[in-house]
């Protein structure tokens, strides 16, 4: 299985790497962590004419923690993130998630930047991008935009990325006070593509009830599914397991998951259903003890 | 003090070369002016072939040849049989095997059209893209029932039916049986083995030589010796003029003994074609295709009991999926039907089985070759039997074991290796008992309720098998002493990573009183010794270890007798040890082997005739017929009835296969046995389309277990010595392979409270196959 | 197209090389064909089963999703550099060969880049930490129980 031959520049800065890309448009790839593009480049499933190589370009990995937004670079790589404890203790959510990602080995290459513009489906960051309302700045040649991540993820394997844009910032809101969160997945093994996997916020005032509620899925859909609507009930309202079992029904009527090797399509809406129930539990427990 | 080695955990000869990178597998080999071959393959599994154009293909930079089956002339022909129908009355068998390039039709998907040579494998690659194949596509035979009703697309026309072969065994008389059974269960299982999958693919080198006139091929196969009579005869070569060469295997687990493959045909042709060495490797893609499986079977099934729980008779119908063709003849079918009897006494028994063609790959032995399947049924009857009579599981299993006395116990029907099924020695109970004990039999109903009331749900299972190992026809071993003093030992098999390096060592260095790491052993090379059959049916260790002892044995005694000569004293007189023979209570009274070895081939004076040169001997074993091995497997699981999902607590297996040479690599090899019937029973399905197509062919996708799915294996054994060689050993390879489904069945069932609600007939299973079958069950 | 060749100088096992590479050569191959280094295996070239892995900088990378053009000017460390140069066994190494951690060999090597630079990171793992460790490189042989007491070995080795 080896690709289909393509034309490799290593690109030497950040404008380099755009311009390049402004010059070829779709017939061009950028090359970060690899460990989602060169296998469907083996496979011969994607056979782009050229590959523009990032990881060369200075400035583009790295985590800034203000007292406002946090941001990262595209090129971070997911075991920068786990090792950032600091990173960890204002975002557990995707602490939480990053040992759901594949393997180390991958996790050593693998980047925030190339998994969110893939948009896999399946893919945890999407959908905890969604539930903490990332922002991401999209540059090209020329100009630059941000985009809100529930714009950005457009369907399968789809981003609003216009063919001469790269993901250059991805930007954090600070963490809120009294809020706990939970990130579950149900996967085969460890590490494989979730079946569902569901990332839960909870807030609470000062009378233990809750006042938002962020609920996303991976896994169920063509992107990730932000459910928030359906706890809209526990709104003003303590969690109670009553309340969450609601809940969880109402999340299987949302969604539309599509079935696969792994998990017929009511397995994964029924899961999604557990999950739901599982994690705005353990979120709203952990916003109660200060997590 | 003799060096005893036998039975004890010698640490592997093999392993430097392995731990440093240094080991020689196939697709290490290098050679000057070597090409690489691709294939393109079918993407459908059943059509008609209308038009191949590989035009533009040699026109590609790098491209060198490209052929269809057309261009191979007389040298095109199906493969030979390598398993022919046993003799058993009223068979029905058709023999269609495979052919290297698909002519007039392709008949699964993965099924080779054209074989491209290029400077590189990338641009072989490229190059299959440039050829235009036109296929009139054809209706897929999947099903097994579907495929043999009247009207069914056929896989084979002039069979005129998709019917393989159609086999009928019988002991006593089932229909009395059942006449005067007080109960009588029936249920249709489903059982699905998966593919070997070992992290190494398989691959062929062929150098042909036109100036010496030789061929040489490296080989990923389990036979060398069978490889390289049949080339040679293909080739129209002289068996000399081929040299097989297997060298370090990455796993074989069965299906890298399937002969003649395509490619194994193709390479070697082309390379005398071109006179230049050719290298093909199978990627991981091809792997999903173009090496066989094993796949599934349906069965109807009946328990005749007593009401105290005694097997009156059993009587199962069953169709087997053989795949596009059947070069392995009946061998996994006909374990299936004959390990379904076990270990227990099955005083009357009625199998049939149909092995129908399909449209999907072919289908040969993988660990366990079709014995998983009948076990399956057994233990399954037994567990609805038990739940029925209201009998423990355990219990029902232990009245029916063959009792100790009744060996040799002879089942009548005939095995895999054309023999009378019978089991030579066992010793049944104590295995059930030992298994019970290590897995907390008697106390896992406290913990489980226990477990309950924390919302835990915990299940046991507990499954019983026999494994038919160590058949003939035979292998051959030449031991010999060299001049520096280390051993030599040579035989046919090969090796894929049982230890044959170490375990084959330590039965010559208990011989001859040298040390393990003297012996230098060489598997594998059809140019080191020319006969042999091949490593596959867990025979290795018991026929080429007895072949390499009985060599060994006569090494010695040409030893002991030169050395009496020597000393001039009597051969009793004589020790063997540390490298040296010596006068009992005068050791500095001694001769070192390697100086005998070299007293034996004098540069001066004759050699007596009816002696021969050399410190050596070639000698060979054959049993008449298999030893068997038998095992008990338990396991604790936690189930989350919510998802489905599955942690395995706990796992015992206690194993009985007679003597054991390395108790090390024994245990290693039930370890990996376990992982694939943990893989076979919760992990692995190929997922097949209506139309042939596999819908899962990646890793990604088909689910080997990791070390997060296995877990800690705890083993026990007994010893039941082997009447049927001198050794009294038993094989060992497949045996934590086969109990795994019907294992995690009844866990599961005891795990969710299913008893009496929904029954499992069917592996593998999934938390997602587990939410569908129970979803409509109140709970 | 035109082959893209590139003009790349890397180290490997501490030892500096330069070649000319295809763009498309990925590093599995360029190791064991190009510079003969034959001890990284491949068992997939889809990333899932950990024969291939190597260490990029330090780090255990597949190296059948890198391409040899991209390891210019990087230090690679694969299984022939393991060992002492006088044949001294790693610890690892010492201990996989100790509790019979390999049978067939075939995705050894993989695990001992993997597990060698994992014990770096985590001198003295639980159990449970070393599955995980590992859980990134498949074996079909053994049935990694050897192997988990393997690196559980040499960890209370390495620690002294």
């Amino acid at each position: 299985m080896k690709p289909a031959p393509f034309k490799y520049i290593c690109a030497t800065s950040l404008e380099h790497a755009l311009s390049l890309k402004a010059q070829h448009g779709d017939e061009a790839k950028f090359l970060a962590g690899g460990q989602s593009l060169i296998p469907t480049m083996n496979f011969r499933l994607a056979r782009p004419a050229v590959l523009i190589d990032i990881n060369e370009i200075a400035g583009l990995a790295g985590i800034h923690i203000t007292a406002g937004p946090t941001r990262v670079g595209p090129l971070t790589r997911y075991r920068a993130l786990q090792r950032d404890a600091a990173f960890a203790g204002s975002f557990p959510l995707i602490a939480e998630a990053l040992p759901h990602i594949a393997h180390p080995q991958i996790r050593n290459r693998g980047t925030i930047g190339g998994n969110l513009s893939h948009a896999d489906p399946a893919s945890e960051l999407p959908a905890i991008a969604l539930a903490l309302g990332a922002r991401f700045r999209l540059q090209a040649a020329k100009q630059e935009r941000w985009v809100e991540a529930s714009n950005f993820f457009v369907g399968a394997l789809t981003t609003d990325l216009k063919p001469d844009e790269m993901l250059v910032e991805i930007e954090l809101p600070p963490a809120k006070p009294r809020t706990g969160t939970s990130f579950m997945e149900i996967a085969r093994r460890r590490g494989d593509f979730a079946i569902a996997g569901v990332a839960a916020m909870v807030t609470i005032g000062d009378r233990q009830e809750c006042t938002e509620v962020r609920l996303t899925f991976c896994g169920v859909g063509e992107t990730p599914v932000n459910a928030s609507s359906a706890a809209r009930s526990l709104i003003g309202y303590v969690a109670t397991e009553a309340a969450l079992r609601d809940i969880s029904a109402s999340v299987q009527t949302m969604i539309d998951p599509g079935g696969s090797v792994q998990a017929t399509a009511d397995y994964q809406r029924h899961i999604a259903g557990v999950l739901a129930e599982r994690a705005l539990q353990t979120a709203y427990q952990r916003a109660r003890n200060g997590h | 003090m003799s060096t005893r080695t036998f039975g004890e955990p010698i640490k592997r000869n093999e392993d430097r070369r392995l731990l440093t990178g240094q080991a020689l597998f196939v697709d290490d080999i290098e050679l000057p002016g070597m090409l690489h071959a691709a294939f393109l393959r079918s993407q459908v599994a059943h059509a008609r072939i209308l038009k191949i154009d590989v035009t533009r293909a040699l026109q590609r930079p790098g491209v060198v040849a490209a052929y269809v089956a057309g261009d191979l002339g007389d040298y095109w022909q199906p493969g030979p049989i390598l398993v022919p129908p046993p003799p058993i009355e009223g068979i029905v068998f058709h023999e269609r095997t495979q052919i290297p390039l698909a002519k007039e039709k392709v008949r699964h998907v993965g099924e080779p059209l054209v074989i491209v040579i290029a400077e590189s494998r990338y641009i072989a690659e490229d190059a299959l893209d440039d050829i235009e194949v036109e296929l009139e596509q054809l209706p897929a035979v999947v099903d097994l029932e579907k495929g043999l009703t009247a009207g069914s697309a056929l896989v084979h026309e002039d069979v005129g039916s998709n019917v393989s072969a159609h086999v009928r065994q019988t002991k006593g008389n089932y229909a009395a049986a059942a006449a005067r059974a007080d109960h009588i269960i029936k249920r249709r299982f489903w059982y699905e083995h998966g593919i070997s999958s070992p992290i190494e693919t398989r691959g062929v080198v062929a150098q042909w030589d036109g100036r010496a006139n030789q061929m040489t091929i490296w080989d990923t196969t389990q036979a060398p010796v069978f490889v390289r009579n049949g080339l040679a005869g293909m080739l129209g070569l002289n068996e000399r003029q081929v040299r097989v060469i297997a060298p370090f295997v990455g796993g074989g687990f069965g299906p890298k003994i399937m002969m003649f493959y395509p490619e194994e045909v193709l390479l070697p042709w082309v390379s005398m074609k071109l006179n230049r060495p050719v290298k093909w490797i199978e990627d991981r893609l091809e792997h999903f295709f173009a090496t066989t499986h094993e796949r599934g079977q349906v069965h109807d099934a009946e328990i005749a009991l007593s009401s105290d729980g005694h097997i009156l008779g059993i009587k199962d119908v069953f169709l087997h999926d053989g795949g596009a063709y059947d070069p392995y003849g009946l061998t996994v079918p006909i374990n299936s039907q004959c390990t379904l009897l076990g270990p227990y006494v099955v005083p009357n028994y009625d199998s049939t089985f149909t092995q129908v063609f399909t449209n999907l790959p072919t289908v040969t032995p993988y660990r366990g070759a079709g014995r998983q399947h009948g076990v399956f049924v057994m233990e399954r009857l037994l567990d609805f039997a038990a739940h029925e009579l209201n009998i423990d599981p355990a219990e029902i299993r232990r009245r029916n074991l063959i009792p100790p006395d009744a060996f040799p116990y002879n089942n009548e029907i005939i095995y895999q290796d054309f023999e009378v099924l019978e089991y030579d020695s066992g010793n049944y109970e104590p295995v059930l008992d030992m298994a019970l004990d290590a897995i907390g039999y008697q106390t896992f109903r406290d913990e489980q309720a226990k477990a309950r009331t924390e919302g835990r749900h915990l299940g046991i299972g507990v499954a019983c098998y026999v494994e038919g190992t160590g058949i003939g026809p035979y292998e051959g071993a030449k031991v010999q002493v060299q001049s520096n003093g280390k051993v030599s030992v040579a035989t046919g098999i090969g090796t894929q990573g049982q230890g044959h390096f170490t375990v084959f060592a330590q039965i010559a260095a208990d011989q001859l009183g040298v040390k393990v790491g003297d012996v230098d052993v060489v598997t594998g090379d059809t140019d080191q010794f020319y006969w042999g059959a091949g490593t596959f049916a867990s025979r290795g260790a018991v026929v080429a270890g007895n072949a390499v002892n009985e060599a060994a044995k006569v090494v010695r005694k040409k030893a002991l007798k030169q050395a009496s000569d020597l000393f001039e004293c009597s051969e009793d007189d004589l020790v063997i040890d540390d490298g040296k023979v010596s006068i009992v209570g005068i050791p500095e009274k001694f001769v070192k082997l390697g100086d005998l070895a070299n007293l034996a081939n004098p540069m001066r004076g004759a050699v007596e005739p009816g002696t021969e040169p050399g410190l050596e001997s070639t000698q060979y074993f054959g049993p008449k017929m298999g030893a068997t091995a038998n095992g008990v497997h338990a396991i604790i699981i936690e189930m989350d009835p919510q998802t489905f999902d599955l942690k395995i607590l706990k796992y015992v297996v206690v194993h009985d296969c007679g003597t054991v040479i390395n108790p090390m690599i024994l245990a290693g090899q039930i370890h990996g046995g376990v992982a694939q019937g943990i893989g076979n029973a919760f992990y692995e399905k190929l997922v097949f389309d209506d139309q042939g197509q596999l819908l899962n062919a990646s890793l990604a996708d088909y689910l080997l277990p990791s070390a997060l799915e296995v877990p800690r294996m705890e083993l026990g054994h007994t010893v039941t010595k082997s009447p049927l060689n001198p050794l009294g050993i038993k094989g060992a390879g497949e045996a934590g392979a086969i109990p795994g489904g019907p294992l995690f069945a009844q866990a599961i069932e005891d795990a969710l409270g299913l008893k009496g609600r929904v029954e499992l007939l069917e592996i593998p299973l999934s938390p997602s196959r587990l939410f569908e079958l129970t979803r409509n069950t109140k709970r | 197209m035109d082959i893209d060749f590139h003009d790349i100088t890397l180290s490997v096992n501490g030892q500096k090389y330069q070649r000319r590479v295809e763009s498309r050569l990925l590093l599995s191959d360029f190791l064991r064909h190009d510079l003969a280094l034959a001890g990284t295996h491949v068992g997939c070239e889809h990333g899932v089963c950990g024969a291939c892995t190597i260490l990029l900088d330090g780090e255990p990378v597949r190296s059948c999703l890198l391409l040899a053009a991209q390891a210019n000017s990087h230090e690679i460390s694969t299984i022939e550099g393991l060992a002492g140069k006088d044949g001294a066994y790693h610890p690892l190494q010492q201990a996989m060969h100790d509790h019979h951690g390999l049978q067939c060999g075939y995705c050894t090597p993989g695990i001992l880049m993997t597990m060698t630079a994992f014990l770096v990171e985590n001198p003295s793992p639980s159990e449970g930490e070393v599955r995980e460790a590992l859980s990134g490189n498949l074996c079909r042989c053994t049935g990694y129980q050897n192997i988990v007491d393997a690196v559980m070995s040499a960890a209370t080795r390495m620690r002294g």
